[in-house]
């Protein structure tokens, strides 16, 4: 058996709901595909998961949200053990990334993390990750079985509906409730897109210049193409824009259809959070800069000038 | 009470990667303490200052070389510090359960651990350590304020921010912004070599088998069309807008 823990937004799914179906297609010999749904919403989400052919359950039980790895660790784990899942799949998002190895721990299984290919002969998993500040892809293989795998987020394909759809039922779980108390929580700015999600992000560098260039030129343009924003360590460090914003090492790693990066130099803890994008662009004034060499299309000149053409362009 | 750090030696981030066959190979590499390590480091440190009575030591999990980065930690202010020396290569979650047996072996109320490690892009072990523990954990903190045994945090979140409140014992990963790390001065790296290190190998806490095995690793190589478009402002736009609209097909 399969197990996947897919994310849900008040009942609608996130898009890497799909990516986990088309990693779970890929494991072959481990048995039927299921889903575990938590929290508020839970039920909605797993009615749109059974078009690809999984038999999810949920438990839309209050104390799943928000996430604490501790609930969410008990849960999932209590729920993969009596399934006897041989792999157990989340979304590598940050609440994935915190309760996933928990749970490997709670099963003495193994752990796979951050995934970008994973393929199964039935008795053990192999998988693709990167390292060494995602220069390198490293090829991992489990010793046994039960493993728990973190996927990338947007970069496998979304899997498509499945000919039959799978059954749907609601389940009892125990709701632990955890020893971290959350006091409070605060939203991003990203524009209500998800950076690890997003198909655009647009990211300031030192290069834009203060907070006033992030509201004048990186939040227009990406409000033009719907992009997410982005900053860059420097910026984060600066104050310009909140930590939740940052891209790289130890920021968020993405990957979308398109990157620009404005005004950013292209350190190589920057390098590591966006060089799998689909497409890069860079606009910097400094014609030696690191991010040129990653750029597949580039501008060198002064963002102050070239990023309202832009947005003139898109406008028009 | 008692702090402990983890620690990891891991190339500077500025060093070149290469491979050799299908393994990458580090001969010649510059090693340095994690960043991420560090400010677990400084923001023990900054406890004791701050007037918590507190021993603080550091555990480091890995062959020799990572004496050196240990010997930076004597120096930046830990105590005294356990080397479990081992050159096998141990998954993260084989790691966590080693380190566990060693935290509970030498005692502590708080452990500290790197928010993310820059070898092997892991963000894993401190969760799993607090599993193996049984304690809570918090990752990628970005403010730390100790009362008594208690601790409110910021620590970042998929969605933003947020603000919590737990009891020790508990691992914290560390974000950058925690902290400014602090150098080593020159009588401090003196009196480091007094303090104590001491060996230990996976044995001693129970030598758990590998759960994974890497069986491969290759640079990663993704071409780029290097396309750099000519002229002022507007006409780079222009022709921009147009590329990714009808060559990359991508607005």
């Amino acid at each position: 058996m399969i197990l996947l823990v897919p994310e849900h937004l008040a009942g609608k799914l996130r898009p890497s709901a799909r990516e986990l179906v088309t990693a779970a297609r890929a494991l072959t010999g481990l048995g039927d595909i299921h889903a575990l749904l938590l929290g508020p919403g839970a039920a909605e989400a797993a009615a749109e998961m059974v078009a690809f052919g999984v038999n999810a359950r949920h438990c839309a039980e209050a104390g799943y949200e928000p996430f604490t790895a501790e609930a969410w660790t008990t849960a999932v784990a209590g729920f993969a053990k009596e399934l006897g899942a041989k792999a157990v799949l989340m979304p590598a998002t940050r609440s994935g990334l915190s309760y996933g190895p928990r749970v490997a721990v709670r099963l003495g299984g193994a752990l796979l993390e951050d995934v970008i290919e994973a393929t199964s002969d039935g008795t053990s998993v192999t998988a693709k990750r990167f390292t060494y500040l995602s220069r390198v892809t490293e090829t991992v293989r489990t010793a046994a079985l039960p493993v728990v795998i973190s996927v990338k987020v947007n970069v496998l394909v979304p899997a498509e509906p499945a000919g039959s759809a799978g059954s749907v039922a609601a389940t009892e779980l125990p709701v632990e409730v955890g020893r971290v108390e959350i006091l409070s929580q605060a939203k991003a700015s990203t524009g209500g897109v998800a950076l690890d999600e997003a198909n655009i992000v647009v990211t300031g560098g030192r290069g834009v210049g203060g907070p006033d260039g992030f509201t004048k030129h990186i939040e227009p343009l990406a409000a033009c193409v719907g992009a997410a924003v982005g900053a860059t360590r420097a910026v984060v460090d600066a104050g310009w824009r909140p930590y939740s914003d940052q891209v790289g090492q130890t920021g968020k790693s993405v990957a979308p259809n398109v990157y620009l990066a404005i005004g950013v130099s292209g350190a190589v803890q920057h390098l590591s959070g966006m060089n799998r994008s689909k497409l890069i662009v860079a606009v910097n004034k400094d014609k030696d800069a690191p991010i040129f060499k990653v750029a597949d299309y580039s501008i060198i000149g002064d963002l102050n000038e070239v990023v309202p053409a832009l947005i003139a362009n898109l406008q028009g | 009470m008692k702090i402990c750090t983890i620690l990891k030696q891991v190339p500077d981030a500025e060093a070149s990667i290469r491979t050799a066959g299908d393994r990458v190979d580090l001969a010649g590499v510059t090693f340095v303490m994690d960043g991420m390590d560090e400010y677990g480091v400084e923001e023990a440190i900054r406890l004791r200052e701050a007037g918590h009575q507190a021993e603080i030591y550091t555990i480091a999990l890995g062959p020799k070389r990572f004496e050196e980065s240990i010997r930076t930690s004597l120096a930046l202010g830990s105590d005294r510090a356990v080397h479990i020396e081992t050159n096998d290569v141990l998954d993260v979650v084989t790691q966590a359960r080693v380190i566990a047996e060693a935290v509970k072996k030498e005692g502590a109320d708080l452990v500290f651990v790197g928010g993310k490690e820059a070898d092997w892009d892991s963000s894993a072990l401190g969760p799993a350590l607090a599993e193996a523990l049984g304690w809570p954990h918090l990752d990628w903190t970005t403010k730390l304020t100790l009362t008594g045994t208690v601790i409110e945090a910021t620590h970042d979140t998929d969605t933003g921010t947020e603000n919590v409140k737990i009891s020790l014992p508990a691992v914290v990963t560390t974000q950058q912004g925690l902290n400014e790390p602090r150098y080593p001065t020159l009588p401090n790296i003196m009196k480091a070599k007094r303090k104590e290190l001491r060996k230990a190998t996976p044995a001693d806490y129970g030598a758990p088998a590998a759960l994974t095995t890497t069986v491969g690793e290759a640079i990663q190589v993704k071409t780029r069309l290097n396309k750099v478009f000519e002229g002022d402002a507007a006409d780079t736009a222009k022709q921009l807008i147009s590329a990714l609209r009808n060559e990359a097909k991508v607005l």
